[in-house]
């Protein structure tokens, strides 16, 4: 069947079955390869993409079900200023061990603290305690998020 | 495959900073953010001054990472080793990462906290005889002698005639010269490290925040098919027949096939293959297979059956007697208290985040492999025996991968996916198990109980101890990473010692986790030996510090290794002691508790404090203080920090939510929403990591510090509730005071 969804700012036209997973479109027909295949069932967090700037797990959303929202992906989330910050953070705090679940922490990280910049350290554990990392980054995780926060508000009180 | 990486260091630095400058942020971006980052392809030949060293006119610094890098930032810290030697400058250093091929690099594999043992001696040498080529090519330039020259990140100077050049502009030279043999080559002195001991940021990590392809699941090839392999939920069972019709019919199928193994669970066992253009319709494909299997192999194998038959064993006498010292029976009759406990711990899978896949093309008679492996000869050794092809037929490349904790050390997923590209010659092929599959064809760290017993005399001192391990065994063997050693704690520190070891026959296949051997019998016997602590009046720290005497070496479990070292021992409980400020620690029962553990292993010695928080039945974990002592240097402060927070984080997980079960040999759980892994609500606030330096080789880190966060843990849970945990994992309404 044919679909037209957005992804990162760009019309993509597919020719797929409705009820194949957002995740498998980006991966293997849009080769989109920073979304990770953790669980298939919503449970671990790595595929996390935004659909119209929520964080949505793209292994349980058929293809379908995306219509007209914009999805946004790991690699368009330096576009969005937070996101850029959240990539310089995890690199400046050395957050990654494996790496493979980190992608879908961004992107998590980034739908919450473009909702709520004020987010602190106990709602960054709160917003990403669905993304699972196996390797236990979490306090590094934990250190860049809260770091970008301070720099979104501190950022924000600057300019008002 | 991937696509190979730019090498240019500074373009996350501009996306950085423009998509920022909306907002005024300003991270502070220090230009050493982007050093040494990964690259990827071949060391380039021109200026190639061994296997791991090419120097490009530029001064640009190529290094190989001969090892798979599962996390455990080994792809950094060897480069790192290299460098110091070459007294590269570590702003211009590219690491690229090497294909299987023992011959040129040495052993190739991320296990057994054996990367840096191995390969510090190694490394240093690559670095160092790289390091007098190029001053040998200056020296000759010159006309000076060698002995005149010094080094300094990626410069050689000659200080008597004030002259100085690069080591780009010599490489070329330097590369034809003869290298001296390694031994003839004066390694630096420690005490002028500069890349050694500093805390060095992954090397990877631009990449992976910009979620650029490397991993082996992003292996992409033209004309590439995706596979899944069904498989009987019944480890090991035969495939009877399968029908491929419907299978065949679904959208996007290529092929489907059946495929028969070699009844190895390690290798290959009998599957049906389903080849789709993209892995979501070979998935949703397999749900049309009808397939009948024979499952009589798992006939009587489930959990509750293994614990029925555990119940009399650990009352009887051990099967095989594993080390007896002096006289057990004579210390019971002498002795003031006898302290006697049974415990518990589970199988466990090891859950890494990026499930097991493999990429696999057959053409011409050659089998091509990208494989997120941690022993890719393995995978070689079992492609060669269950397919019936020579070894110089496999090509294998080394992906980063998405998490080992072992499980990568078995490579039946190469196999299975060499199998599947035999069966379409010239067309590539990537197999991704499912989680659920992944989960259920595991090989598990194998469950155990322990029946333990501790003599104390009337001073409290321990005159015996016996420890019987009721564990799994298969053909009269224990099965792998399920056995008990003749050195296992306390043993060598007790008079009257007996350890002892009884199998239970299962056909559960069993495997290297984490610690393997040491992440289960450390929870019982430093639990235990918490008990018997306090019935001697003490706390486990004097206890064992007692135990220990003076220090001194104790034989060694493993050949070639170093054994106990009881002074090291000493060295880490009595620092964690200190940083954790034990003694001052509150001692009323309450909703706070303190506990202390102990191990040693894989060369590496961590003594761990917890403090638990237990409030209406929900546990938390406000802090962990940890002091390890893996030898004379840490090579990356920042990655040996993330390895011990990381084993915290693990052992704490375990501890709380993991265990594997089985049905008539087939897995209860399968995925996370049934094996609950350690999230960010459960990460301690603080992780506190220490390290004692003692003058011994460096030893590997990726393991010791996860045994004893475990008995940590319950002893802390014990000190806060009165509750002791003899079974893992850890459920406070069952467990009885």
């Amino acid at each position: 069947m044919a679909f037209t969804v957005n992804v990162n700012g760009q019309d993509r036209q597919v020719d797929l079955p409705g009820a194949m997973p957002l995740l498998w479109v980006l991966r293997d027909e849009l080769g989109l390869l920073g979304t990770k295949f953790g669980c298939g069932i919503a449970q671990c967090g790595a595929c996390t993409v935004h659909v119209d700037g929520a964080a949505v797990r793209s292994c349980s959303l058929p293809l379908e079900a995306v219509g007209e929202g914009k999805v946004t992906t790991i690699e368009a989330i330096a576009k969005s200023p937070v996101g850029a910050a959240l990539q310089a953070a995890w690199v400046e705090h050395d957050v990654p061990q494996c790496g493979y679940c980190q992608s879908g922490q961004i992107m998590t990280a980034c739908a919450a603290l473009t909702e709520n910049p004020k987010l602190g350290r106990a709602g960054a554990v709160e917003a990403l305690n669905g993304n699972i990392c196996r390797c236990g980054c979490y306090n590094r995780i934990g250190d860049a998020v809260a770091a970008v926060a301070q720099k979104l508000e501190g950022g924000a009180r600057a300019k008002a | 495959m991937p696509r190979p990486d730019t090498i240019d260091r500074r373009s996350f630095l501009r996306v950085g900073a423009l998509a920022g400058g909306g907002l005024a942020l300003n991270l502070g971006f220090a230009a050493d953010l982007f050093a040494a980052e990964i690259g990827k392809g071949a060391l380039p030949s021109a200026g190639m001054l061994n296997a791991f060293v090419s120097i490009a006119p530029d001064g640009l610094v190529t290094i190989v990472s001969k090892n798979p890098e599962i996390g455990q930032g080994i792809s950094t810290s060897l480069p790192m080793i290299i460098a110091e030697e070459l007294d590269a400058d570590w702003d211009r250093v590219v690491i690229t990462r090497a294909q299987a091929n023992q011959a040129l690099y040495g052993p190739q594999f991320a296990g057994g906290s054996l990367s840096t043992p191995t390969n510090w001696l190694p490394m240093r040498r690559a670095g160092a005889t790289a390091r007098d080529l190029l001053v040998r090519a200056a020296a000759a330039e010159w006309g000076v002698p060698a002995a005149e020259l010094s080094t300094a990140k990626g410069v050689i100077s000659h200080a008597a005639s004030g002259r100085s050049t690069t080591y780009g502009a010599v490489a070329s030279a330097a590369a034809k010269l003869t290298p001296l043999p390694a031994e003839q080559i004066k390694l630096k002195d420690p005490a002028r490290f500069s890349i050694i001991g500093k805390p060095m940021r992954q090397v990877a990590t631009p990449g992976i925040v910009r979620g650029e392809p490397m991993f082996g699941l992003d292996t992409r090839l033209p004309g590439m098919l995706f596979a899944v392999y069904a498989r009987s939920p019944v480890i090991g069972a035969k495939l009877k027949r399968a029908e491929l019709d419907a299978v065949k019919a679904k959208p996007g199928v290529r092929h489907a096939f059946p495929v028969q193994g070699n009844g190895n669970p390690m290798e290959l066992v009998d599957g049906v293959a389903i080849l789709a253009t993209h892995w979501w319709l070979a998935r949703d494909a397999s749900d049309a297979l009808v397939a009948e299997w024979d499952e009589t192999i798992g006939a009587g194998h489930s959990s509750t059956t293994y614990a029925e038959k555990a119940a009399p064993l650990l009352k009887a006498v051990p099967a095989k007697v594993v080390r007896q010292d002096g006289d057990l029976a004579a210390a019971r009759g002498s002795a003031a208290k006898r302290v006697q406990a049974e415990y518990h711990y589970p199988f466990l899978h090891h859950m890494p985040m990026e499930p097991q896949n493999c990429t696999a093309l057959y053409e011409n008679g050659k089998f091509t492999l990208w494989a997120p492996t941690q022993a890719p000869q393995n995978g070689i050794d079992g492609i060669v025996k269950a397919l019936g092809v020579a070894e110089s037929d496999i090509t294998v490349n080394i992906t980063r991968i998405g998490g080992g904790f072992g499980r990568r050390l078995i490579n039946d997923t190469m196999v299975q996916a060499a199998a599947i590209a035999k069966g379409v010659p010239g067309t590539p092929v990537q197999l991704i198990v499912t989680r659920e599959d992944d989960t259920m064809h595991g090989f598990y760290r194998p469950g155990g109980w322990h029946a333990y017993e501790a003599l104390l005399d009337g001073k409290g001192k321990v005159t015996g101890f016996a420890n019987h391990l009721v564990g799994f065994g298969t053909g009269g063997k224990p099965v792998r990473s399920g056995e008990i050693n003749a050195q296992e704690f306390p043993a060598g520190l007790v008079d009257n010692l007996l350890i002892g070891q009884t199998n239970i026959e299962t056909m559960i296949p069993t495997g290297p986790m984490r610690a393997p051997f040491s992440n289960g019998i450390c929870f019982a016997s430093q639990s235990f030996l918490d008990e018997v602590a306090l019935a001697s009046g003490r706390d486990l720290p004097t206890l064992l510090l007692e135990m220990l005497g003076e220090p001194r070496q104790l034989p060694s479990a493993r050949p070639g290794q170093r054994g106990f070292d009881t002074g090291r021992a000493r060295g880490v409980i009595e620092k964690v002691v200190a940083t954790s400020g034990w003694k001052q620690r509150p001692k009323a029962r309450g909703k706070t508790g303190y506990g202390f553990a102990f191990y040693f292993c894989h060369q590496g010695y961590s003594a761990q404090v917890v403090e638990v928080r237990v409030d209406q039945g929900k546990i938390s974990v406000p802090r962990v203080w940890t002091a390890t002592d893996v030898g004379s240097h840490i090579i990356n402060t920042s990655g040996a920090q993330h390895q011990v927070r990381g084993s915290v984080i693990d052992g704490i997980g375990q501890a709380l939510g993991q265990a594997m079960t089985f049905e008539n040999g087939k897995a209860v759980e399968t995925n996370f929403d049934a094996i609950q892994m350690a999230r960010h609500e459960i990460t301690p606030g603080r992780i506190e990591v220490d390290f004692v330096i003692s003058d011994n080789p460096p030893t590997g880190l990726g393991e010791p510090a996860l045994p004893p966060v475990i008995p940590a843990l319950t002893n802390a849970i014990f000190a806060a509730t009165g509750k002791r945990i003899r079974s893992l994992p850890i459920r406070l309404d069952e467990t009885a005071a």
